[in-house]
């Protein structure tokens, strides 16, 4: 075995793909060290999926070069393969059989040890608390319980670079929340490499050391997420009036980021903390104005975007 | 390190692998096996009780049996073509599963998915089989063969469930939906009735005898009535060899070639 402590977990320069007309991805180029966390943050139909099937070698590009853990994805398959961990956006498990025998089929095509193989399916089943479970049909789990084996069978043939598109979409917090924890025990504990996709703010700030946003099929931004968050801001808090007069009267004393007319609301910086808010509503009472609803609104991938493009929106998905 | 015969134990231990999931399948949902004998057994009654009195009569001038003992070859047949049909649309069911896309990322030799649904579903026609010629047996089909004759059957029926199984494979991933799978392999269930499996080719006219002539399924029956009932097999054997050698491997080199594409969604 040819050994690559050097090399970046993942690397990619001048990465093209597109489906027919559709530029996909418009020249990406990546590179995240082994052992860090890797988050690329993109709306519905950014080309986050496309990326992680390029680099999986589940797709080929049109143009550009990829390497996994110094291994090129087109020419070396075999061993990229044997390097990564793939969890995709859908569901990657057999629905006819049972989350233990999931986990088993993953232990034999991993080629595990044979006395290995039962412990490894049991220790997982207990990490990802699905041991009460562990004998029923992976078509009766919830969506959360399906998220969790998905991980887990990807974890069986430890993987050095592990691949997670949307790891959390659609889980509730506390699922949310479970996820967060065994993916940073995977990196503090054992070392790997994670690559993962999400359309949210919170979470990429929360898992990765670096975070790269995709818009228009290339990175507008790369970065640890702190600096993200310093171009991004503080957030902001919507104030609605019940009384156009009050409205406009408000909309002179304020600092206003952007305002609506037809829903009288106002859009005023700020983070939300007891004390900014404090001080608002202070000004607001002074000046004897009645807020309808306050909402404190902290930023997200639509601010990220506006700050970054200019584009009020973050929606890339063609009209079709 | 990789040498050939690593890469070969490799594809043995997955296509185990990949048979013992298909199996589990199999266990998990058995109607599908039942459903897989069902319509064969539906046919042979029906051949026998219903038709049999007509049709024997032309039969029993040609060859001196009884028509159960005709029939069986064909219906056995039948019995194929008709499992190729559900092993077309599990497999087509299968290539929408998630799983599978987790198998293109894995370093695992990547045709024993594809080995799997093979192996499996010979074990299952097989079983198939023995159960329709179990009903056979019961509605009076009396076969003359010894033992070696019987396990040349086995044979000669493996070999053709094993072409067939590749070519449906194939076909399974050709097609767009199940659906379209399901009606790629309908074709195949005409077959054994337009050639000598229900009644002699020199009965029917002209153009249709010609295709029944020339079919694979004819020599297919020959050969097995041959073996079963000892009538005479001609050059059935060596067709029968020869279709099932060049279904077998285009089956198994398009299959392979479908599966190794850029999957689309
Ligand atoms: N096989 C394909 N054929 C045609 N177009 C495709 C194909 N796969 C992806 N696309 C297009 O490429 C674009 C990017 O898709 P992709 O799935 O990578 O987006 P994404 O960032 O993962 O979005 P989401 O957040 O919705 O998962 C989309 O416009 C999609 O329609
Ligand atoms: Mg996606």
């Amino acid at each position: 075995m040819t050994t690559h402590l050097h090399s970046p977990a993942v690397a990619a320069t001048a990465v093209h793909k597109s489906y027919g007309d559709h530029v996909v991805l418009d020249g990406v180029d990546l590179d995240v060290p082994s052992g860090t966390v890797f988050a690329l943050l993109g709306p519905n139909g950014a080309g986050k999926t496309t990326m992680v099937q390029l680099l999986s070698t589940l797709i080929r590009a049109d143009s550009g070069q990829m390497r996994i853990c110094g291994h090129d994805v087109d020419r070396e398959p075999d061993a990229v393969r044997a390097a990564i961990g793939v969890t995709g956006q859908f569901a990657a498990v057999d629905g006819f059989l049972t989350g233990e025998e999931n986990l088993m089929l993953m232990a034999d095509l991993n080629r595990l040890p044979r006395r290995e193989r039962w412990r490894c399916a049991v220790d997982l089943l207990e990490r990802f608390e699905l041991t009460d479970a562990a004998g029923m049909p992976a078509v009766t789990y919830s969506g959360g319980m399906r998220r969790r084996l998905d991980l887990a069978m990807t974890l069986v043939g430890k993987p050095r670079v592990v691949f997670l598109d949307e790891p959390t979409t659609g889980l509730d917090p506390r699922s949310r929340r479970t996820m967060w924890d065994v993916i940073r025990r995977l990196v503090t504990d054992e070392g790997v490499t994670m690559f993962l996709t999400t359309q949210y703010l919170e979470e990429a700030d929360r898992l990765a050391d670096r975070v790269a946003v995709l818009h228009r099929g290339r990175l507008v931004a790369e970065g640890p997420p702190e600096e993200l968050k310093r171009q991004v801001g503080d957030g902001h808090v919507t104030l609605r009036f019940a009384d156009p007069d009050e409205y406009d009267a408000a909309a002179r004393i304020l600092d206003v980021i952007s305002r609506d007319e037809s829903a009288l609301t106002l859009k005023v910086p700020g983070r939300g903390d007891v004390g900014s808010l404090r001080r608002l509503l202070d000004r607001l009472d002074h000046a004897a104005l009645t807020v309808d609803e306050l909402r404190i609104h902290t930023p997200d991938l639509d601010d990220v975007f506006f700050v970054l493009t200019g584009d009020p929106t973050a929606r890339q998905e063609p009209i079709r | 390190m990789s040498n050939v015969s690593s890469t070969v134990s490799i594809a043995f231990a997955d296509s185990a692998t990949m048979l013992r999931r298909r199996l589990r399948h199999m266990l998990r949902y058995p109607t599908l096996i039942l459903t897989a004998a069902g319509v064969p057994v539906a046919i042979l009654l029906l051949f026998v009780y219903v038709l049999g009195g007509a049709l024997g009569d032309g039969v029993g001038t040609a060859g001196g049996m009884s028509y159960v003992d005709y029939v069986v070859p064909g219906v056995v047949l039948m019995t194929v073509a008709t499992a190729a049909q559900g092993t077309a649309i599990s497999v087509s069911i299968d290539m929408t599963e998630g799983i599978v896309a987790r198998f293109r990322t894995m370093a695992i030799a990547r045709v024993s998915v594809l080995t799997g649904h093979v192996l499996g579903s010979l074990i299952q026609t097989m079983l198939s089989i023995a159960a329709v010629v179990g009903v056979a047996l019961l509605v009076g089909f009396r076969p003359t063969a010894a033992l070696g004759e019987w396990l040349g059957a086995i044979g000669v029926l493996a070999m053709i469930v094993l072409a067939l199984t590749w070519l449906s494979v194939a076909l399974a991933m050709v097609a767009k939906s199940v659906a379209t799978a399901s009606n790629m392999l309908t074709p195949l269930m005409i077959l054994p009735m337009t050639g000598s499996g229900f009644v002699p080719t020199d009965s029917m006219p002209t153009g249709l005898r010609w295709f029944a002539e020339y079919q694979p399924f004819t020599p297919f029956i020959e050969t097995l009535r041959g073996l079963l009932m000892g009538t005479p097999m001609g050059d059935g054997l060596i067709l029968t060899v020869g279709w099932c050698a060049a279904i077998g491997l285009g089956g198994y080199l398009w299959a392979k070639r479908l599966y190794n594409r850029e999957p689309t969604r």
